[in-house]
């Protein structure tokens, strides 16, 4: 890895730790992910390891865009798993039951969702303290609702169908075509994340997570830079369930379930908050958690708790910060 | 006509006495440290299941109430002493990571139930009887009367404790000013374990309350916990009289939702009613205007 090296040796020279700055610089982080994904088919056995990998994959693309609001906007959404289930939905919906072309209803359903985050975002967000939480808490239980109960239009509790993409004639599907697509995804979300954080909304945003009152008095608009990076953080989440929705041929309501919200706000805090590297680590740790934690059966839920629990405990900053540092001072 | 008015009325009420003690429960955390406890839940869940479980052993129902009312009280204890202190002894937790760690110990909690117990559903016998009283065209179970009283009684003791008792004032004062409080001697730390006990002896009070009526079952804890975190929010969180007020307010608009409108969106409608009270009176019914000091 040349290229992470050199920034390495940057990073050193100005006083920075030579381990964690590959986990902070831009082109190490970036350069390091190509990497791992390019080598990742070389090392899965078969289709099942493929099923894992894009899951973890579709999993950290949502968590990347969450952290941003999280890490950086200091703001929960408790409600990402309704973005995602919409997007899914809305794509899924317009192709099969309105016969759209399957790129115009992705599209379409990943713009609605934008508005849908704009139009909660833009009154709670005025607001100090976390009720964005509550609003998307709110938002996200009557999105899992209507899934749930429209049943003529999403196919209820059993969930729908959705129609595959099409492209140049051919019909994308299976686990070895979806990898490749799903892989360039990731790697476009977080080098966009990476740039994000690094332009002058990144510097507002963590001015304003520094002290949003010394943001305020150098002319930083608090509440519009934190709706931008929450419309952002919905429409990356939209863009995953459509990709789950084409990729999987099939969708549920439990998609949209609360309890899968809170799942992804975990795997962000998990690996740790203001670092993309550490939700791609987090999605990709409590992703596969369970796949291990299937042998315990009845005790799947109690081991996950306590592990969640232990984690917040004694690293309340997350895995990855946690380490970097540690290598840092070794 | 004025009889299915007044079934709606008692319906609302009944379920809107369990969201108020919960929400009571959401309240009490919130004021002591700030955190919205998401297993709040789970303490209606472990205390309607212990019940059915003393009362499966034998012991009388008078026993077993109060019984699983204190187990309750001891989980919400140990919660904040074993999960939640050690995270706020390393100085100034975040908030964030707090409501992290009790969402952890929700899925604990009902994994540990599932476990303990099983994924069945459990009734509770009824305290005093299930032959209907008609009431003015209305048939009520003698169930939601004891679920009224019990949620009464609840409510009034909550508030001679804070208002009457040296240590209730004192829990009261370190809500305020944590700072202040402990330079007056008051320990914080005892403050947010007797908060959790109270939560959990509150949210087990709904849980045996009800039980008879919806059953129980170790997943009960998920809407139930939501639905009182949406009431705590309507009254305005950290408010006692609001969580009340929101709590019998948000059981009547299920009740007449559900009757009126549509039983299959009568879950959602607590969710409108967070984004509403979000998006129309932010401080709740009760909640003074706040200004953040710099």
């Amino acid at each position: 890895m040349p290229v992470a090296q050199s920034v390495s040796d940057r990073g050193a020279a100005s006083g920075v730790a030579k381990v964690s700055s590959v986990f902070t610089s831009r082109v190490g982080a970036l350069a390091a992910l190509a990497l791992v994904l390019v080598a990742l088919p070389f090392a899965l056995p078969n289709t099942y390891f493929y099923e894992i990998a894009i899951l973890v994959a579709l999993n950290a693309i949502v968590c990347v865009g969450l952290n941003l609001l999280i890490g950086y906007a200091g703001q929960i959404s408790l409600g990402h798993a309704g973005f995602y289930a919409l997007g899914g939905y809305g794509s899924a919906i317009l192709a099969s039951n309105y016969g759209w072309p399957v790129w115009l209803a992705m599209l379409t359903s990943v713009a609605a969702v934008g508005v849908l985050a704009w139009l909660i975002g833009r009154p709670t967000l005025r607001l100090k303290g976390h009720y964005l939480a509550m609003a998307t808490l709110g938002l996200g239980v009557i999105i899992s609702i209507v899934l749930t109960n429209e049943d003529r239009l999403t196919g209820g509790p059993d969930g729908m169908p959705v129609p595959a993409l099409v492209v140049f004639g051919q019909a994308l599907s299976g686990e070895k075509t979806w990898y490749p697509i799903i892989a360039v995804a990731l790697w476009l979300t977080v080098w966009y994340a990476l740039n994000l954080i690094d332009s002058p909304i990144g510097r507002a945003l963590r001015a304003l997570h520094g002290s949003e009152v010394a943001a305020e008095t150098v002319g930083i608009d608090s509440a519009r830079w934190k709706l931008r990076v929450f419309v952002q953080s919905a429409v990356i989440a939209a863009i995953a369930g459509v990709l789950t929705a084409h990729y999987a041929g099939f969708i549920t309501p439990a998609k949209s379930s609360f309890l899968h919200s809170v799942e992804l706000v975990i795997m962000v805090v998990f690996g740790g908050m203001a670092s993309i590297w550490g939700a791609v680590v987090g999605a990709a740790v409590l992703t596969m958690l369970p796949q291990f934690l299937t042998t315990l059966k009845d005790y799947e839920m109690m081991v996950f708790g306590a592990v969640l629990v232990a984690t917040m405990v004694f690293f309340p900053r997350g895995i990855v910060p946690t380490l970097a540092r540690l290598f840092g001072r070794g | 006509m004025g009889g299915a008015w007044l079934q709606f009325v008692a319906g609302g009420l009944t379920a809107g006495a369990i969201y108020a003690l919960v929400a009571l429960g959401f309240s009490i955390v919130y004021n002591a440290s700030h955190a919205i406890n998401f297993a709040q839940g789970e303490f209606v869940m472990a205390g309607g299941m212990s019940a059915v479980s003393l009362v499966g052993m034998g012991l009388p129902l008078w026993a077993a109430v109060p019984l699983a009312v204190a187990a309750a009280a001891l989980v919400g204890l140990l919660v904040q002493r074993l999960a939640l202190e050690p995270a706020q002894a390393g100085g100034r937790a975040d908030v964030v990571t707090l409501i992290i760690i009790t969402i952890g110990v929700s899925l604990f909690l009902r994994g540990a139930a599932q476990v303990l117990w099983d994924k069945g559903i459990h009734p509770l016998p009824s305290f005093s009887g299930s032959t209907p009283i008609t009431v003015g065209g209305a048939s009520i179970v003698p169930q939601s009367l004891w679920v009224l009283g019990g949620t009464a009684l609840a409510v009034l003791v909550l508030a001679w404790f804070f208002n009457r008792t040296l240590y209730g004032k004192a829990m009261r004062a370190a809500a305020v000013n944590p700072l202040a409080a402990q330079l007056m001697g008051v320990s914080t730390r005892g403050v947010m374990r007797t908060s959790f006990a109270l939560a959990g002896a509150l949210g087990a009070l709904g849980g045996v309350l009800t039980a008879p009526i919806t059953f129980t079952a170790y997943d009960v804890g998920v809407m139930l916990g939501l639905k009182g975190f949406a009431a705590a929010m309507l009254g305005g969180l950290g408010s006692f009289g609001g969580a009340v007020a929101g709590g019998l307010l948000l059981g009547l608009l299920e009740s007449f939702g559900a009757g009126v409108i549509s039983s299959a969106y009568k879950d959602a409608l607590a969710f409108v009613v967070i984004l509403a009270v979000l998006f129309l009176m932010p401080g709740g019914l009760v909640g003074a205007r706040r200004t953040e000091r710099v």
